[in-house]
């Protein structure tokens, strides 16, 4: 291939490389711009170096909404995933039940985020809520405004009920491209259910079972709308998560560089998570 | 061991899918299922394996009653069109997998697996996994692994059917010799009648859901029971043509006249079909060719040969002539027909008369 080929390749990228610049690069630069300055107003600004940077690792409020996001991303995967699997091998295979659970399985991923949030807050209300009341009648002393604990279940269990169906459905398109050879090999060999699922269906699995992992870690990382309008991040700040610190330090309280610098750690933080997530499950691939 | 089938009928929603099937299989031969795609060939090794039961009809193993016997209880090899591995084992521990659960010994199984790898030429390769390896590899894994616990059926399902032409020739080749010296029933199920062939063995021609001829291979090419066989078993089919036998000669309206080959002499005058492989058809004229007139329809040049396909007298006939030729579509054309090389069948549908076995 010689030079001038390399070129017009150049420039047929141009359109793409135009529209990433204009909407990921150039939003993002500003956000660094606004993290290594104190900004008063307009023609008032001073350039603070990484003092934003340190003040915000130091802050505690955040340390604390850090440990809440990391542990509640943990329950979310660690509950949604095994879940979504077990549920995928229970679907129906074919028949006229096939297309009435995708259809079920699909509403709650369909429901805006805010309304989810929503529907939750009234279900759960201990005085009117149908499992509020219903949970407090079995003799629970349930109220998710004020108590922590009945918070964090309130919202895993309000993420497991919107999200889990997207683990199903995932897995069990996976599960749906095994052709029925496999399945038969397996019982002339005298293979046992155990066996089928942990040498044929797991290992056809990876694939789709990296994506479900990625998406719910990152989604599940920046959670916003459903416990803001649940919980509104508390009692106290016990359901506080990283994305409603970061609102309330941008929007609340005005403090653009702290938020700034606050934004860009978030952001590392997610890549890191999620390259480590796609190297380990790749490694397992390889390892077998 | 021998394997019996007995009066086997299977349908699934009123679709049946095969019907009275009667069929003997000795230890020790190689059978091969001949058929068409959709012609019962895979249910019909369902059955044998017992992965499905029949609706009627019995599976008998030596003398045993195993027709609702599980598959796990059986002793079953399989291998299938796909290449079917466990996809996170080594090829090491996918060969080694039956016996494992068969529960023996260590020693033995390490035996057992690296005899049958080098056996089918993998045993340089049994550290990979089954992504790591080629798709005439992945399927020798897979027959490693139908074959390592010396089951007393072993059933090929078109093994061959999604290899590229130079692996299939290769491991085609070494097929029959990895059967050779084995106390097994070997049933291989193809579409494709030059496979048969070339294994030998017996054939059976299956055609929708029924066995329209069960015999030594060879035989059955040569003595073909019905024009069905003709169409299943040879590729391109043999031309077919509806004749008349009166007073002594072959009689087509308006297409030909000629004196009945030796073969032929002791045919009852009345109607029959008149079969002929297209490679006993000829371009040019030769003493005891029976000339015919046709119209080209196409032409397939095929390296080596030339496939012509002719309308003659409103059929659809296939010359296979050696060479290049150039023909052009639409082209008014001359061919020859060997009359000693010709089959005929009876109203009935069945064999009438086959030209002499001296040299197919």
């Amino acid at each position: 291939m010689d030079k001038r080929e390399y070129q017009w390749a150049w420039l047929m990228v141009l359109p793409v490389v135009l529209i990433v610049a204009f909407s990921a690069i150039m939003p993002l630069m500003t956000v660094v711009n606004y993290s290594v300055q104190d900004i008063f107003g307009p023609g008032s600004r001073f350039f603070v170096g990484t003092e934003w940077f340190k003040e915000v690792l130091r802050d505690p409020a955040l340390h604390g909404a850090l440990i809440r996001q990391i542990i509640f991303s943990a329950a979310v995967l660690v509950i949604q995933i095994p879940l979504g699997i077990a549920l995928a091998l229970c679907m129906p295979k074919k028949g006229p039940w096939v297309s009435v659970a995708l259809v079920l399985l699909a509403l709650p991923l369909l429901v805006p985020w805010n309304v989810v949030g929503t529907i939750w807050q009234v279900f759960a209300r201990p005085d009117v809520g149908l499992a509020g009341v219903a949970i407090n009648s079995l003799g629970f002393d349930y109220n998710y405004t004020g108590d922590p604990i009945d918070a964090w279940f309130t919202v895993l269990v309000m993420d497991v009920w919107h999200w889990t169906s997207l683990v199903i459905l995932l897995c069990y398109a996976g599960l749906q491209a095994i052709p029925d050879a496999f399945y038969q090999a397996a019982r002339i060999d005298g293979a046992s259910r155990w066996a089928v699922f942990r040498y044929i269906e797991l290992p056809k699995l990876k694939g789709v079972l990296l994506i479900a992992i990625l998406l719910r870690f990152i989604f599940s990382f920046r959670i916003y709308a459903e416990p803001f309008v649940l919980t509104g991040g508390g009692p106290g700040n016990s359901t506080t998560f990283l994305s409603q610190s970061l609102t309330t330090m941008a929007v609340g309280q005005f403090d653009l560089g702290p938020a700034a610098a606050f934004s860009l750690i978030y952001f590392l933080i997610i890549l890191l998570f999620s390259y480590v997530f796609y190297l380990t499950i790749l490694n397992m691939d390889r390892e077998g | 061991m021998s394997l019996m089938l007995e009066g086997i009928h299977r349908s699934v929603g009123g679709e049946m899918f095969l019907e009275d099937i009667n069929l003997t299989f000795e230890r020790g031969e190689f059978n091969v299922l001949l058929g068409l795609t959709e012609a019962g060939k895979t249910t019909l090794m369902r059955i044998m394996a017992g992965l499905e039961p029949p609706n009627s009809g019995r599976v008998v193993e030596d003398g045993t009653d195993v027709t609702r016997t599980p598959v796990r209880k059986r002793s079953v090899g399989m291998v299938y069109q796909q290449f079917i591995n466990y996809p996170s084992l080594s090829v090491y521990d996918n060969i080694a997998s039956p016996l494992k659960l068969a529960g023996l010994s260590k020693t033995e199984i390490d035996q057992r697996v690296r005899t049958e790898a080098e056996r089918l030429g993998i045993d340089h390769l049994i550290d990979r996994l089954p992504s790591e390896l080629s798709g005439g590899q992945q399927q020798r894994c897979a027959m490693a692994r139908a074959l390592v616990r010396e089951a007393k059926l072993v059933l090929l399902d078109e093994p061959l059917v999604n290899l590229d032409y130079k692996l299939r020739e290769g491991l085609r080749s070494e097929l029959r010799n990895l059967f050779a010296d084995r106390d097994t029933v070997v049933v291989y199920a193809t579409t494709e009648p030059e496979e048969a062939l070339i294994l030998g063995g017996k054939t059976t021609v299956l055609h929708e859901g029924r066995v329209i001829q069960h015999g030594i291979t060879a035989e059955c090419y040569r003595h073909p029971a019905n024009t069905t066989v003709t169409q299943v078993f040879a590729d391109p089919p043999m031309n077919l043509m509806p004749v008349e036998v009166v007073d002594g000669h072959l009689l087509v309206e308006g297409l030909l006249r000629a004196p009945l080959p030796a073969h032929m002499r002791d045919l009852a005058p009345g109607h029959y079909t008149l079969g002929i492989r297209p490679h006993h058809l000829f371009v040019h004229a030769a003493d005891g060719l029976i000339p015919l007139h046709g119209q080209v329809e196409v032409a397939e040049i095929a390296g080596s040969v030339t496939y012509i396909h002719v309308e003659v007298n409103g059929r659809d006939w296939v010359i296979e002539e050696r060479g290049v030729h150039a023909v052009h579509p639409g082209e008014q054309f001359d061919l020859y027909l060997d009359p000693a090389r010709a089959y005929a069948f009876d109203s009935a549908d069945q064999l009438a008369a086959a030209p002499m076995t001296q040299s197919e």
